[in-house]
């Protein structure tokens, strides 16, 4: 057997707040497909990003040796000179140039400033038959789909001289086809001798392509795995993936007794959408899901399940191509087309990126509160500052909201309170049915805490509570039923009382082979 | 992640108890923070009262003669209607780069309507506004509904209404308009009662103006303590509507020196006003704040963000309109040329006035004070005789000045 090509030793890195790698070891044997995986925020794009130079020598602490040499790269730069490349999962591709300009992009066949057309389009067509195109080179990248993309993308690395060749879950937005034919790739590639990392949640991909795989879990190396070894089997790495006490603790939580047979406050059923630019490829695929009032549903999935494009497209088609589908609210069928549909429903849906889509940043505390609700606050039309003003100091004291005054500029506060001021923001709005994405992403744990309460007592309340969420613990701990979804689909529907970090993992990891 | 959460964090109390003054004490952090919070407004309030001290003093006080300050109003009267309007659409995170030839081109609509077709003045001028609004909302419709950008349609606005309006002329000036409107650019208030040395009806609209001012700020603090919300204490507060008196008294009284005040000067004012008021107030100037200040969320909060972008344009040509008849009536003509750089002049006055590049931030006063630096640049370097070469230079300095003082204090203040 071969010997390492790289190693990554005792591999520490920290970001203000947070540390994202705690002792990694990685050993990647010369010429063969080493997967990584682990759960969303294990730290594997991170490690890769140390590796390939992103986060530079010196921010992070531990040792890397690629072909027995000890590596301090400043740059990316740097990792490609030496022949590491990385794919990432955002293509870095420009659209409107040609798929030559792209694949010698900051690495021209130029003398003296001036391009060499005919050397450029010779090269990148060679290298376009060795990743299995026939696009002619001067094809915009812009007209060719992401599958391609992707391929571009490994030609633009061959073109480096790749030794190894890092790919960041770099199926998670191809179709079934394009995966395949990808996979086949990485596995000729191997045949003439590169290296390849892949970073991937689909164990059934993992099995396919890689010999070894390694699994982190909270940012550290649990343990690495031969594939081919019969032991290896899918539960076995779901059990390094998930292995894990439950460390969090979630305030005490009566389970919901209303009766069965009642009417969901929301329902939605056969709720089919497309991707808004590639619109052959089904985003979420036939999925129906209910919530009782007074009840915490979970909605547990990886990367790219479709949760929050569910999410999103219910709540007023804010997402992709709706296909098909109705939302019933009491066993009615509703119209949620516009956001203000939705709203005037009492739906609301608290994002998973607050920064972009939940808070105006550069305006108060209480303005950004009352937005949603203005009316509430408001006269014909014309808001009484005094009341609205009231309003949020109502709430930035029974939210904790931890501000000198709800005068201040959200984005000046912390993670944590931010997340508040949308909670707020949402609460105040005073809706029947809250869908919360993510809803503790990115904040700390007092805080977290704090926000479970809050989930907590608006299920006292009667409220109907959807609850997305990366992390399984906070779901077990949170929910009264969980449904699992992966790669757009409904994968499983699972009573508390069943449900463990296994199971869900298990339905989580399921494609679509698998599932019929 | 080792976690250490057990019940020491605190229970959020449930939500919708309990009110939220907190008591007393941080005065002089709660004014601090008011300071710093409005840091950009009292920076170019602050700097506007240099500028007219410096050319005040330069100038041997030629600067605040009444008949100089009565000018002043009247020559940048139809700049900071614009701007009212320019400020809105910055706001909402667009531009529009047509007002000024939108400006010239219903100046010569209302001369073909008024001189030409010898129509009613007051018909005519409602006619105008309505154009203007028409054509507000055709551009509107274009940058909000087809999502052509703004900065595209209002450019393909600027040179077809400077078109329209050579058509609509011929290449020739016309004029002259009827006295009703020519009282519009360049009119002031009637005069009645005995002579005093001072314009009554101007004395008595400031008193009036004095009056409403300070009622409207006591029946504000009372509503404040009504919420049981913080107020300032009385002695600052009695001083802080002494400094609103004064400041409405010393206008008053040198307006009221000379002829009285001028006409647009009042329509100004309902203007600042009522703008001022839907900014801060209403539920529409806080979706224009949304849609500039993060466009994603404020569509996921539920606000139409197509109707209020196609209202913003809307009221901005309605404004244009309007600044083409004071154009229009002061100049006694309409013109081929009238309102050429007026878009520019309007823009820079919004960004002195603290709007930012993009979008969310600024308001109505911070305009009419930007549009003020400016206006008080020129007419005290033409009291000074500088050529108009110099002004253009120093104007583009003071715009790079006010905008880099914005952005090194922001850098400073790490947000």
């Amino acid at each position: 057997m071969a010997g390492p090509v790289l190693e990554m030793r005792s591999i520490v890195k920290t970001f203000p707040g947070v540390k994202a790698l705690s002792d990694v070891t990685l050993t990647v044997r010369q010429g063969e497909v080493h997967a990584i995986c682990g759960e969303n925020g294990a730290g594997k794009s991170t490690l890769m990003k140390v590796l390939s130079g992103v986060h530079p020598h010196g921010s992070y602490e531990g040792e890397i040796l690629f072909e027995g040499e000890v590596c301090s790269f400043k740059d990316i730069r740097a990792s490609e000179h030496h022949g590491i490349v990385i794919i990432h999962q955002e293509l870095a591709l420009v659209p409107f140039l040609s798929l030559a300009e792209n694949i010698f992009l900051g690495n021209e066949h130029a003398k003296g400033g001036l391009i060499n057309w005919n050397e450029t389009l010779r090269h990148a067509t060679e290298l376009l038959r060795r990743v299995g195109l026939e696009d002619h080179p001067e094809t915009r990248v812009a007209d060719i789909g992401v599958g391609k993309q992707q391929l571009v993308e490994i030609a633009k690395a061959l073109s480096k001289k790749v030794k190894l060749l890092i790919l960041d879950e770099p199926t998670a937005a191809l179709n079934d086809e394009d995966s395949g034919k990808l996979l086949d790739l990485i596995l000729e590639l191997k045949k003439q001798g590169i290296t390849s990392i892949i970073i991937s949640h689909k164990l059934n991909e993992i099995r396919r392509v890689a010999d070894s795989v390694t699994i982190l879990r909270d940012g550290r190396s649990i343990e690495t795995l031969d594939v081919k070894a019969p032991e290896t089997t899918e539960d076995r790495i779901i059990s390094g993936m998930v292995g894990r006490d439950l460390d969090h603790r979630f305030p005490e939580r009566t389970a919901y007794e209303g009766e069965v047979g009642a009417a969901a406050a929301l329902e939605i059923r056969n709720w089919t959408v497309h991707h808004p630019i590639d619109q052959q490829r089904k985003v979420v695929d036939d999925v129906s899901i209910s919530v009782r009032r007074g009840e915490i549903v979970g909605i547990a999935g990886l990367m790219g399940a479709g949760r929050t494009e569910l999410a999103m497209s219910v709540f007023g088609r804010t997402y992709g191509r709706y296909a098909g589908g109705s939302v019933l609210k009491d066993g009615k069928e509703i119209r949620t087309k516009t956001v203000a549909e939705a709203v005037g429903h009492g739906i609301a849906y608290v994002t998973e990126d607050r920064k972009h889509y939940g808070l105006n940043l550069i305006d108060t505390i209480n303005r950004n509160i009352s937005l949603t609700a203005l009316n509430k606050v408001a006269k014909r039309g014309v808001v009484d500052e005094h009341e609205e003003r009231q309003v949020a100091e109502r709430y930035r004291t029974s939210m904790n909201i931890k501000a000198p005054t709800v005068f201040e500029p959200v984005g000046k506060l912390s993670g944590g309170n931010q997340q508040k001021v949308v909670l707020s923001k949402w609460i105040f709005a005073g809706p029947e049915v809250l869908i919360l994405d993510e809803p503790t992403r990115g904040i700390d744990v007092g805080a977290k805490y704090e926000i479970y309460t809050v989930i907590d007592q608006l299920a006292a309340e009667g409220k109907a509570v959807v609850f997305i969420s990366s992390e399984l613990p906070e779901l077990l701990g949170m929910c009264d039923r969980i449904y699992t979804m992966a790669a757009g689909r409904l994968t499983g529907e699972v009573p508390r009382a069943e449900a463990t970090q296994e199971v869900l993992m298990r339905q989580m990891t399921k494609d679509k082979e698998v599932s019929r | 992640m080792s976690t250490d959460v057990t019940a020491k964090t605190p229970a959020p109390a449930p939500p919708g108890k309990s009110g939220g003054a907190a008591a007393g004490g941080g005065l002089l952090q709660l004014m601090l923070d008011g300071l710093r919070r409005n840091m950009r407004q009292y920076g170019m309030l602050i700097a506007l009262g240099l500028i007219v001290a410096l050319f005040a003093v330069w100038t041997d006080g030629d600067l605040l003669l009444p008949r100089n300050v009565s000018n002043l109003v009247l020559q940048n009267s139809y700049i900071l209607i614009l701007a009212i309007g320019m400020m809105l659409v910055i706001i909402a995170g667009h531009i529009d780069l047509s007002v000024g030839s939108l400006t010239a081109f219903i100046g010569a609509f209302a001369a073909v309507l008024m001189v030409q077709h010898s129509i009613a003045w007051p018909l005519a001028l409602v006619l105008c506004l309505v154009v203007g609004a028409v054509a507000g909302s055709v551009q509107g419709f274009l940058i909000a509904y087809l999502g052509i950008p703004s900065f595209i349609v209002t450019l393909a606005g600027m040179l077809l209404f400077r078109g329209l309006t050579e058509i609509l002329l011929k290449g020739q000036t016309l004029g002259p308009f009827p006295d009703g409107l020519q009282k519009m650019g360049n009119g002031f208030l009637p005069e009645a009662g005995p002579d005093t040395n001072y314009h009554n009806i101007t004395l008595l609209l400031g008193l009036a103006l004095i009056v409403f001012a300070v009622l409207q700020e006591v029946r504000d603090r009372k509503r404040q303590q009504e919420f049981s919300l913080d107020v300032l204490p009385k002695n600052i507060f009695l001083l802080k509507l002494v400094a609103i008196v004064a400041a409405i008294l010393v206008v008053t009284m040198l307006l009221a020196s000379y002829k009285g005040a001028p006409t647009v000067l009042i329509i100004l004012g309902v203007l600042v006003v009522g703008y001022g008021y839907v900014m801060r107030n209403a539920v529409f100037g806080r979706h224009i704040y949304a849609i500039g200040g993060n466009l994603p969320a404020a569509k996921l909060s539920g606000v139409k963000d197509k109707k209020v972008t196609f209202y913003v344009f809307l009221n901005m040509g309605v404004l244009a309109a309007l600044a083409g008849l004071v154009v229009a009536a002061r100049l006694n003509a309409a013109s081929p040329k009238a309102g050429l750089n007026f878009e520019l002049e309007a823009i820079a006055s919004s960004f002195i006035g603290g709007a930012s590049m993009s979008g969310g931030v600024g308001t109505v006063l911070g305009a009419i004070i930007g549009g003020l630096v400016l206006g008080v640049l020129n007419n005290g370097m033409n009291l000074l005789s500088v050529g108009t070469d110099w002004q253009q230079v120093i104007k583009g300095l003071a715009l790079l000045a006010a905008v880099g003082f914005d952005v090194w204090n922001k850098r400073k203040s790490g947000s």
